[in-house]
């Protein structure tokens, strides 16, 4: 579903992605983690087309990037830290937005039916700005989930949330996973990715230091394998 | 919250998508600028209160007769005009930016030239609202009678032509940290032709001129348009990319 080779990112001189291989199958649930700069964010943005790649294929849904963008982001949901949200307008009218811009047919059944997966059903016609950082991020999912993708990239998406939010939106996500859905998350929370990833990548210095499925960690913890690749 | 029945959410893996329908984006983007506009009121409030301020102004600090009113009229219009829509502009795209949803219209699976499109209607409607407001103001202040065809004429192709620009503009100064200061440093020599071109005629149809003297500027107008217009819609994919 995802395929990356040999990707490179450089801004000026400075490469941020020195050359990543990377495949994801459908309906894994790949949780890629890594410290502060490693360029988690800068990969997500280039599988989601909001960047170009400096060298490399990328290829998405079977799609390659950036020559088919368009239709790379028919398929795909990104969530991250930043609700891609309109506080003036209510969820609702969020929902309608960009169902419009995606061509949902029978929209209006498709927002109701997105609205009661986040637990959103009762807020609908509350502007956006009244609701909590947790109820946006869940609204945020609601409008990534919208259009039926089937790649879900999600960035940091616990980032400012409380603890009853973070536990709502791993309710949620599993969710999103569950019906067959091919998810990306990257993540600073070890516990929660080993909760609910199938697959951890570790990336590092701009490469993919590290990877292994949950039956490859056997009985050693994430946390060990994480702090393994980072010192190797 | 995952004992909800989401399996009605999912359809089964498929390369037949409902295919985005340009027009149908464009529309949606203008149609969020102005509901969002109407509830919150912020860009069309500063604009008003900022224009209506700026022919106050000019009203106390130029005391002038009749006659010199009426040939400085154009020239105070479009100045408060180009001020104002710099307002607009430089809020309507830092509304985007400041909460991630320009990324959210990037990810929109449509040209991003729709996003142009969409944005640059928003924009002109708040520009022409602001119009009609100032218009029969300043024509009541400055007891001078604007209700005049051929003015509004200019004073809506005038006003294609700068939103044209500054639409396209506006969305390269705010990928920048200084856009408040940049949008009119870049703005301001771009559309010096539509300006003068619109005072111009604007002028002429004020003082009744012959219309073989106020045609070439409604032609330098139109053409401006054209081109802004053409070169927006091929280059704006670059400038919003990161």
């Amino acid at each position: 579903m995802i395929e990356v080779k040999k990707l490179v990112k450089r801004f000026g001189m400075k490469a941020v992605l020195r050359g990543v291989d990377f495949q994801v199958e459908p309906g894994e649930f790949v949780a890629l983690l890594g410290p502060n700069g490693a360029g988690k964010t800068t990969f997500l943005r280039i599988l989601s087309s909001l960047s170009r790649p400096s060298m490399g294929l990328v290829k998405v849904a079977g799609f390659a990037l950036p020559a088919h963008s368009a239709s790379v982001r028919q398929r795909l949901g990104v969530v991250s830290h930043m609700p891609l949200l309109y506080g003036d307008l209510t969820a609702e009218e969020n929902l309608q937005f960009y169902g419009r811009i995606y061509n949902i047919p029978a929209l209006n059944e498709r927002i109701s039916e997105v609205l009661d997966m986040v637990g959103l059903a009762t807020r609908r016609r509350d502007m956006v700005r009244t609701f909590s950082r947790g109820m946006q991020q869940r609204l945020a999912i609601g409008r990534a989930v919208l259009h039926d993708p089937d790649v879900m990239l999600f960035d940091e998406p616990y980032t400012g949330l409380d603890q009853d939010a973070s536990e709502m939106l791993d309710g949620v996500l599993k969710n999103v996973a569950a019906v067959g859905r091919t998810v990306v998350m990257t993540s600073h929370d070890l516990a929660r990715a080993e909760e609910l990833a199938t697959r951890f990548d570790i990336l590092s210095r701009g490469v993919i230091a590290a990877s292994a499925t949950h039956a490859e960690l056997g009985n050693s913890n994430l946390l060990t394998f994480y702090k393994q690749a980072l010192a190797g | 919250m995952d004992k909800l029945p989401l399996t009605t959410l999912r359809t089964p893996f498929t390369n037949q998508r409902p295919q985005s329908n340009y027009l149908r984006a464009v529309l949606a983007i203008a149609w969020k600028d102005l509901a969002a506009e109407l509830r919150s009121r912020e860009l069309l409030s500063s604009m008003l209160v900022f224009s209506l301020l700026v022919i106050l102004i000019f009203y106390f600090a130029l005391e002038l007769d009749v006659k010199a009113r009426e040939g400085i009229t154009a020239g105070a219009l479009w100045v408060t005009f180009a001020f104002a829509g710099t307002l607009g502009l430089n809020r309507s795209m830092a509304v985007e930016k400041d909460r991630g949803c320009l990324d959210g219209l990037l990810l929109a699976p449509v040209d991003r030239s729709a996003i142009y499109f969409g944005k640059a209607i928003s924009n002109l409607a708040f520009m022409l609202i602001v119009e009609a407001v100032v218009l029969p103001v300043y024509s009541v202040m400055y007891n001078i009678n604007l209700f005049n065809l051929g003015l509004i004429g200019v004073t809506l192709l005038g006003s294609v032509g700068y939103i044209a620009v500054g639409t396209l503009l506006a969305a390269m100064s705010v990928q920048t940290r200084t856009r408040d200061v940049l949008l009119p440093i870049l703005l301001f020599p771009l559309v010096i032709p539509v300006l003068v071109a619109a005072v111009k005629a604007s002028s002429g149809f004020l003082l009744a001129l012959e219309m073989s003297e106020i045609l070439p500027w409604l032609n330098i107008l139109i053409v401006y348009d054209v081109i802004f217009i053409a070169v927006a819609f091929m280059v704006f994919d670059y400038v919003v990319e990161e």
